[in-house]
């Protein structure tokens, strides 16, 4: 059952309207759109909103990034939803750094190298198409090989103003040139609700939708919506839980005891956790100097 | 649980009045800092024996902070007792307007910083008349380093009245002017010993005291159409109209009509998801401005995104290729005459070009320049814009949303305006009719899309042209005949053939007024051609020596369909955009299979 009272939640629908409206204006102006799901909470309200966008349907496919050291109950979950919702699953990886071992728990490589490796250009192939993807096949309940190897030209990601500094300098729509670096000085204008979904060849623009969600935010609205979510974001009885997820050898749970949804919002009401950075259990954020500034120039979301 | 309202505000002013300093003064004082960071900046500042600035507080970026300056429009929250702010920060040099105006523009109230010391700048002028431009009505004027000028009373005053009367010149009311000192925190978060003659309100009192700008409900219903959504995996035949609602209300049953077209049904269901039946709540009863919706409609119209939803019982919005506009431009590159840019109003987006410039306004110092040829970085100026299609809009004064327009200039967002008034252009005699026509017009049970199916073909019209002595009829018929074999539904039609039965009234032998009854004979030729098409036929016409301004009120009619052009004879003597040229040597069949393949390149048929 729905939990809403409308007064009080004037503000969700608020942000629910514009990220509708965003997805719609994404899905309006790009013939080649996907949405990565990390599996988090965040991009799984986003999935939600596409849902809702489209009444039912999700009509781009979702593109998961396979490091290989995600926690195991998080890939089920992916698979499950997958099925349940109809979803287009395209999953991509970088199996060469995998064999090679070049990683981080293997002992050959730090975390940011790690996770250059593993993610940003995992992702930046899988994007392009320059690298192999595996795609869901509803039929035969298992991931083949995705045969459309056409690059994306939009790409929506669940990125939110308030997680970490670098991330507040966004835009809604924001261009990424041939070599997916971001020119964060020169950004185009974006007012009213015009965006920018003309785009030059050779470019491709990252869509954001929920830039204006707090965590709190979020979270309310998995409440609101019913909204399933992975278990590890709540104590299962030792006093911990994720508040952000990750590779397991770099994410650590943060001290909490909140097992419900309605637990965590009281929890980040109550102003516990307002001096702790929500990625703060994300190890390689402070190996990178706390902004991820180098990451996400090089196109880390 | 208490309410969670949010209010966006930017603050803005000319650089180095203040801003950052506000802004961290105001995290500082409402508690809203992560535990240790204004004293890990101010050691930060002391090991490198810098004077300690809120700046630094705010830049986040490493980078940034080696420039010292904040380069784009950040986002800082914060909390009062009232609700939760959003604060965009907006920096003030100049050549960072955009930022700025994308700041303000998502922001429901504005601070305006001005140096006390200093008094207004240009930049202060500029930023008033992009606030005025983008519609924030709730604005603060801060008057700040009133620590500078010892907290006089006369300062504050002198500079209220010079701004005042400059802001009243751009229709713009602050609500309050409030002396402050961003360094030591008077009248920031709690009202400042030093300014006992001050009785208003502190800066965060104010934020608290403005009320969030409400969407108007009682404006006519306005929905620029995002998509026309029609998935039919799991079953789903529902074709769904979807968009962001920008005024009004709607609810199922209501009479829409959709601009710039003028076609109209009734809404019949208000989609939602998830729907009712699998488990979500109950639809609305009526969706209001501001939602993002999706409806169903009753009968089967052609939409595509870029219309405008209406409702048959309100004010129709404006149609028009031709608009006055006060934009402003943001672009390194000048805004020039003649040049082809693409306008985007609502979800619409044709090409436009600069008909004229009649005012160009420097922003900082409302002095209009006579005889201006472009318009340049940060200018303001009042032009008409001419489209090449028309567009439906309201004037920004009795609606804003659907009130304002971008430009685009080589993909970029390159500038942006209001619309203040349509004007008139070649083709309004004959818009009003058709808009009156669809409005009336009895819908058949059949779908555009069914008989489309049907037939194998979408309907489109063929017009074959050339000079009096030219082989087109010829070709013409020829063409109709092998649609014809081909199974096709087609019919050839001469334009001179309407002349005695449906022009039969407006006929006369007299040459000189049948030039003046030419256009009404177009006219006419277009709506009867619009019968064939509507019915899902390739209609094959003749017309002698077609030129563009016949053509555009065949256009003007036929709205959505598609209309080739062939010009038959060897020298093109028309300003028509060709489609399909046959030499006077080709052969019959070397003509009917190069239309063919331009029918097929359309979509209009299949290949084979
Ligand atoms: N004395 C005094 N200096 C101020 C005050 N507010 C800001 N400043 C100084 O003015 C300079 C510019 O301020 P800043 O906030 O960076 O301006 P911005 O460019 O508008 O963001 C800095 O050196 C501040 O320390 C004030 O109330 N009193």
């Amino acid at each position: 059952m729905k939990k809403t009272a409308p007064a009080e939640f004037a503000h969700l629908k608020r942000l629910e309207n514009i990220s509708i409206h965003i997805l719609r204006e994404a899905y309006a102006s790009f013939k080649n759109l996907g949405m990565l799901w990390s599996i988090g909470k965040d991009s799984t309200v986003l999935l939600w909103l596409a849902r809702k966008a489209f009444y039912g349907h999700v009509p781009f496919p979702l593109v998961h990034i396979d490091t290989h050291y995600k926690i195991a109950e998080m890939i089920e979950y992916r698979d499950r939803l997958t099925r349940e919702w109809g979803l287009t699953m395209v999953v991509g990886e970088n199996a060469e750094a995998i064999e090679k071992k070049e990683t981080f728990p293997d002992g050959n490589c730090d975390r940011i190298t790690c996770c250059r490796n593993l993610k940003t250009n995992a992702l930046k192939h899988t994007l392009d198409g320059s690298w192999p993807r595996q795609r869901f096949n509803h039929e035969l309940g298992r991931y083949e090989r995705d045969r459309n190897i056409e690059p994306y030209t939009g790409v929506i990601a669940g990125v939110r103003a308030d997680e970490e500094g670098s991330r507040s300098k966004e835009r809604y729509f924001s261009p990424r040139n041939r070599s997916a670096n971001w020119d964060i000085g020169d950004q185009p204008p974006e007012f009213w609700s015009y965006y920018k979904t003309d785009f030059a060849p050779g470019t491709h623009v990252r869509i954001h939708p929920l830039l204006d969600w707090t965590e709190l935010n979020i979270w309310e609205y998995i409440r609101q919506e019913d909204i399933p979510t992975v278990s590890l974001y709540y104590d299962q009885g030792e006093g911990k839980r994720y508040r952000s997820l990750g590779c397991w050898p770099c994410t650590t749970p943060i001290e909490s005891t909140s097992r419900t949804v309605d637990e965590i919002i009281h929890e980040l009401k109550s102003g516990q956790l307002s001096n702790i950075a929500e990625r703060s259990g994300r190890a390689q954020d402070k190996d990178d100097g706390g902004g991820l500034e180098t990451l996400r120039r090089d196109g880390y979301m | 649980m208490k309410t969670q309202e949010q209010m966006n505000i930017v603050i803005v002013g000319h650089v180095d009045h203040g801003k950052s300093t506000v802004v961290g003064r105001l995290l500082a004082d409402t508690d809203s800092l992560p535990k240790g960071k204004l004293q890990q900046i101010r050691d930060l500042c002391e090991r490198t024996s810098k004077p300690f600035e809120y700046a630094f507080l705010l830049d986040a970026l490493k980078d940034e902070q080696a420039q010292g300056i904040t380069i784009d429009a950040a986002r800082v929250f914060f909390k009062s007792s009232k609700r939760h702010y959003i604060i965009i920060d907006a920096p003030g040099h100049i050549e960072f307007l955009k930022n700025m105006i994308t700041g303000a523009s998502r922001a429901e109230a504005a601070l305006l910083v001005i140096d006390a010391h200093e008094g207004v700048q240009e930049n202060s002028r500029r930023h008033g008349y992009m606030l005025s431009m983008l519609g924030i009505r709730k604005v603060a004027v801060l008057i700040n380093k009133m620590d500078l000028v010892d907290y006089s009373q006369e300062v504050f005053d002198r500079i209220r009245t010079e701004y005042g009367e400059f802001l009243s010149g751009i229709d713009l009311q602050p609500e309050v002017y409030i002396p402050v000192s961003g360094f030591h925190g008077d009248n920031v978060a709690a009202a400042g010993a030093k300014t006992p003659w001050y009785k208003g309100p502190t800066v965060l009192g104010a934020l608290d005291g403005f009320s969030l700008p409400q969407r108007d409900e009682n404006l006519p219903f306005r929905m620029p159409v995002q998509d026309v959504y029609k998935f039919t995996r799991f079953g789903d035949s529902r074709r769904i109209v979807s968009g962001t609602i920008g005024s009004g209300t709607l609810k199922v049953g209501d009479k829409v009509v959709f601009y710039p077209s003028g076609k109209s049904t009734v809404v019949n269901s208000l989609e939602t998801f998830p729907a009712p039946e699998d488990g979500g709540g109950p639809a609305p009863e009526v969706e209001v401005a501001g939602n993002a919706v999706g409806f169903t409609l009753a009968e089967q119209l052609y939409i595509t995104r870029g219309d405008l939803a209406c409702r048959a019982d309100q004010t129709p919005p404006k149609v028009s290729t031709r608009l006055k506009v006060s934009l402003f431009w943001l672009a390194r590159q000048p805004m020039s005459m003649g040049k082809e840019y693409l306008v985007r109003i609502g979800t619409a987006k044709v090409k436009a070009r600069l008909e004229k410039i009649l005012r160009l306004i420097d922003a900082s110092s409302l002095v209009a320049s006579e005889s201006p040829q472009a318009v340049g970085r940060h200018d303001v100026a009042e032009c008409i814009l001419h489209c090449d299609q028309p567009l439906a809009f309201d004037l920004s004064t009795e609606n804003a949303d659907t009130g304002r327009f971008v430009v685009i200039d080589n993909f970029e967002i390159s500038g942006g305006g209001i619309v203040q008034e349509a004007l008139q252009d070649e083709q309004s005699w004959v818009r009003d009719k058709v808009l009156v026509r669809n409005i009336k017009w009895e819908k058949s049970a059949i779908a555009r899309e069914q008989r489309a199916e049907h037939y194998s073909q979408k309907s489109a019209l063929v017009i074959v042209t050339g000079p009096v002595d030219s082989r087109k009829k010829e070709i013409a018929k020829a063409f109709e005949f092998h649609l014809f074999t081909q199974g096709r539904f087609t019919y050839y039609l001469g334009i001179g053939s309407l002349l005695y039965g449906v022009d039969a009234d407006i006929k006369t032998l007299e040459s000189d007024s049948r030039q003046e009854h030419r256009q009404e004979h177009l006219r006419r030729f277009a709506e009867v051609a619009h019968l064939f098409l509507d019915a899902g036929m390739i209609l094959v016409a003749t017309a002698a020596d077609l030129n563009l301004e016949d053509l555009e009120i065949v256009r003007t009619v036929l709205q959505k369909h598609p209309v080739l052009v062939v010009w038959a004879g060897n020298q093109p003597s028309t300003d028509v955009p060709i489609d399909a040229r046959i030499h006077g040597e080709e052969s019959l069949d070397e003509a009917v299979s190069r239309i063919k393949a331009e029918l097929q390149e359309s979509g209009i048929i299949f290949r084979g």
